[in-house]
């Protein structure tokens, strides 16, 4: 078994509202920044020992089918690096 | 006997035991980690901030081991109601289809709005014509209907919307949207039309007393 962290981000599919990344663009814009659009995520960190990294990965997206994604409005994907 | 599911954060649960005895229907409050009583011939999810609305609104509630005994009700035809988080938890829970995600005002908004009865041939409907306007309040952060359009052209091809928010008059308009909600959609049935899930809260407007009883006939689907 192996130490890793497998990063899970879940963002909104492309086309659903986010009334909370248009309240931020928009105090950003009151600040006097110029910018196109914002888009926030959610990003998890899971500290986990599997026996590889393809293991560390599956078992990452098998918590965001489940749990931390909701599929009818969501995408995620998983990243994994070893763990010190 | 209706069994109400209480969660930590529940907080309409008794509002709507008491509607519902009000209207002649026995309900008891059902701690969720004691799991539904065998004598259940009814469920209702109640409104409140579940889990404190962790992560997202129903998220964990859905996952909790109560919720097993609530699909099995369900898939024995058990009607089962979700009011606000518990339409949250309902649709978390896949016991209906689409989310309720945050308003696109991206705010907390509680007021009385409007609702057009869409199908008048469910439980939940019966006592109503199609049509009939109701008025019945809101009280919630999260709740915007969202849903892929397949899968709403689906839920209107079998006739299972229940209520969309409208005007005074009747009229599905943007302006009459409180949230943003996909096609104006307030409330549906799952695959069963025993199940249903709104995000207006009938058992608030089931007492004279408090201001109006539009919502009693979708209490009646317990009767």
């Amino acid at each position: 078994m192996s130490a890793y962290t497998a990063t899970v981000t879940v963002r909104l599919k492309r086309g659903v509202l986010d009334p909370e990344a248009e309240t931020t663009k928009r105090a950003l814009e009151r600040l006097g920044f110029e910018l196109e659009a914002l888009r926030s995520t959610d990003r998890f960190e899971v500290d986990l020992d599997a026996a590889d990294a393809d293991a560390a990965a599956e078992r990452a997206e098998e918590m965001a089918e489940r749990l931390l994604a909701n599929p009818t409005i969501h995408d995620y994907d998983v990243d994994v690096a070893e763990r010190e | 006997m209706i069994s109400v599911v209480r969660f930590g954060g529940s907080n309409c649960d008794r509002d709507a035991a008491r509607a519902l005895d009000a209207i002649g229907v026995e309900a008891e409050i059902v701690w969720h980690e004691d799991g539904l009583p065998a004598d259940t011939d009814g469920v209702v999810i109640p409104g409140g901030f579940s889990y404190g609305d962790y992560l997202r609104a129903g998220a964990m509630a859905a996952r909790s081991p109560v919720m097993d005994d609530v699909r099995d009700a369900a898939e024995s035809g058990t009607p089962v109601l979700g009011v606000c988080n518990g339409a949250q938890i309902g649709c978390e829970g896949g016991l209906t289809p689409g989310a309720f995600t945050t308003n696109r005002s991206a705010r907390f908004q509680c007021e009385h709005v409007n609702l057009r009865v869409e199908n008048a041939e469910t439980p939940w409907t019966r006592a109503y014509d199609a049509g009939e306007v109701l008025t019945i309040p809101i009280a919630h952060g999260e709740g915007r209907f969202e849903i892929p359009d397949d899968e709403l052209a689906t839920l209107e091809d079998e006739d299972r919307i229940l209520f969309r928010y409208c005007d005074a008059d009747g009229n599905v308009t943007d302006d009459a949207n409180p949230n943003g909600s996909k096609g104006n959609v307030a409330g549906i049935v799952g695959d069963a039309e025993t199940v249903a899930v709104m995000m207006p809260h009938p058992e608030r407007a089931a007492l004279p007393l408090l201001g109006g009883t539009d919502g009693r006939g979708v209490l009646e689907a317990f009767a």
